[in-house]
């Protein structure tokens, strides 16, 4: 028995008023609730186990830096990583992507060569792609997604040449909460040798993840989806390719030695953590890594997947309501339009009765643009959130309905 | 009736409802009595993007009068953006360059004004300005559809 209403106790955000409503937060996709845990982890060590790490032989300096280099394994163990010198600490999954995009391009991208994304990506796994390829004279090709929100793995073989270089997939689109099937695009893509960066932003989340089993060559993901603190998120690269990268930033902590003529870089990971480490909120992060181990992963994918279930069975009963992905695995959220109803206004009537959706283009306009529309409304939800939220957001979904269409 | 009196009009028109919901549906209300642009009129060129909606801004000069007309995908939006076009509509350039536009802030709705919103409202406040200072800036009084471009 998943004990949701003691676990709610664990996360004070969840029991505040908004305009004078108790919040229902639905909008986990973007960013979850820290537990209390993450909270004092953070402030615990702002209160005074402050000392910048990796150089000091001061106390405070050494176990700041045990404490970063602990959480350094505790994503090691989380996701299964062979060595820990293949964790590299970012700001987040689009700090992550983005290192990939320099470092990887720059020793490995050509003018003519192609970059392989598919039709569900995020911006954040489009964008710096596209800067990349213009640096280069490389091309960006799309594998497809059917109707239902599928991808076309079918097709994957097709879209791959000599000239492909990387290939970067979301494991889960945060828009239609499709899950797709990783190790199987990897094999493929490895039988063409080609390399994948997987984004996990939102797939960390709500599935188990082992990038060993899994054999991709990236894989990232953000601390602050993950309850963990903003600012912080893992590049987790195979140590082959991290090794023949160069340094993305310059800066104190990447080198070995440095004169005005030539630098020497650090070993792996440092050599890609230029600059003061986020090390507090690594601390907050392996802290909120451990809090889920003890509530266990199984307990909670079984029950976010059964409010996922009940969601969509619930808004299927509501008038003129189309859900965008219809395709299995889906996991963790729903994206929908409801005729005759602007997104933007649905979302502003709910905020108005304390529910937390999103709405837009959830930072995915090429798919707004494969399915015909310009935004969606979107509910994401935690181990947190339970039924009767649920029920509540549909009964305010209804009366928005009514307001806005008499 | 001035700007700022017809600021004052709407401020007392909004707090006969106590209740958010009923504000919301007064301007649902407001936003469905807004004509609608005729399609071929929602143009690029009059276009303001938002990342929540999008906003369609028009604005005409007559005898030294500036006149906008406006439309909105989103209905709560072109409520809002209905009470800007009552207010600022039928003013001259420099009336509409000085008026405060401080009744969004009192009637409750300042996050629909705010830059992260990206509704387009704040654009749209800008760009109503800026028809007025382009208006201003020619001679002619004689009626003429804008062009900021």
């Amino acid at each position: 028995m998943f004990e949701v209403d003691k676990i709610r106790q664990d996360f004070p955000a969840l029991s505040q008023k908004v305009y004078g409503k108790s919040l229902i937060y639905l909008d986990n996709a973007a960013t979850t609730q820290k537990p209390q845990v993450v909270i004092d982890a953070v402030n615990e060590m702002n209160n005074g186990i402050n000392g910048n790490i990796h150089r000091g032989i001061h106390y405070l300096s050494s176990l700041c830096t045990e404490r970063y280099e602990a959480a350094r394994e505790t994503v090691q163990h989380f996701l299964h990583a062979a060595k820990k010198e293949e964790i590299v600490l970012t700001s987040g999954t689009t700090a992550a992507i983005n290192l990939v995009a320099f470092s990887f391009g720059e020793r490995y991208i050509q003018n003519g060569d192609e970059i392989l994304i598919s039709e569900a990506e995020h911006h954040s796994n489009i964008v710096p792609w596209q800067l990349l390829c213009k640096r280069k004279g490389a091309k960006i090709k799309v594998l497809p997604i059917y109707k239902d929100g599928g991808l076309a793995v079918k097709q994957l073989p097709q879209y791959l040449s000599p000239k492909t270089k990387l290939c970067c997939i979301t494991q889960m689109s945060n828009v239609l909460g499709i899950v797709n099937p990783i190790k199987e695009i990897v094999s493929i893509a490895h039988t063409h040798q080609v390399p994948v960066l997987v984004d996990g932003a939102q797939g960390i989340v709500h599935q188990d993840i082992d990038v060993q089993d899994i054999d991709c060559d990236f894989y990232v993901f953000s601390g602050h989806k993950l309850y963990g603190p903003t600012g912080t998120g893992i590049l987790y690269g195979k140590e082959k390719w991290l090794d023949a990268m160069p340094p993305y930033q310059g800066g104190g902590d990447m080198i070995a030695s440095v004169s005005f003529e030539q630098t020497t870089y650090a070993e792996l990971p440092l050599k890609f953590e230029a600059g003061t480490a986020n090390y507090i909120g690594a601390h907050g992060l392996k802290t909120a890594i451990d809090y889920l181990n003890q509530l266990g992963l199984p307990a909670i994918q079984v029950y976010e997947q059964s409010l996922l279930n009940y969601a969509l069975q619930q808004l299927l009963l509501i008038e003129g309501l189309q859900i965008y992905g219809t395709a299995t695995p889906k996991s963790g959220l729903v994206s929908f339009n409801i005729k005759g109803l602007h997104p933007a206004d649905t979302a502003m009537l709910l905020d108005k009765m304390g529910i937390a959706a999103r709405s837009g283009h959830l930072c995915a306009q090429p798919l707004m643009q494969r399915f015909g529309i310009q935004s969606m409304l979107r509910l994401s939800f935690s181990f947190y959130n339970t039924k009767e939220e649920i029920d509540k957001a549909v009964t305010a979904l209804v009366k928005a309905r009514q307001m806005l269409i008499h | 009736m001035s700007i700022v009196e017809k600021e004052q009009a709407i401020v007392a028109e909004f707090e006969l409802f106590s209740d958010w919901m009923d504000k919301y549906e007064h301007l649902i209300d407001l936003g469905k009595a807004l004509p609608a642009f005729d399609p071929e009129h929602k143009t690029e060129q009059r276009l303001i993007e938002g990342c929540q909606s999008r906003v369609w801004l028009a604005a005409a000069y007559d005898k030294g009068l500036v006149y906008f007309t406006a439309d909105s995908d989103a209905i709560i939006t072109k409520g809002i953006i209905s009470l800007l076009v009552r207010v600022l509509s039928g003013h001259t350039p420099q009336e509409i360059l000085d008026a405060p536009m401080d009744f969004i802030h009192q009637i409750g709705l300042k996050e629909n004004l705010s830059p992260t919103r990206a509704n387009g409202l704040l654009a749209m406040i800008k760009q109503m300005k800026l028809y007025a200072l382009v208006f201003q800036q020619q001679k002619s009084t004689n009626w003429q559809e804008a062009n900021t471009n």
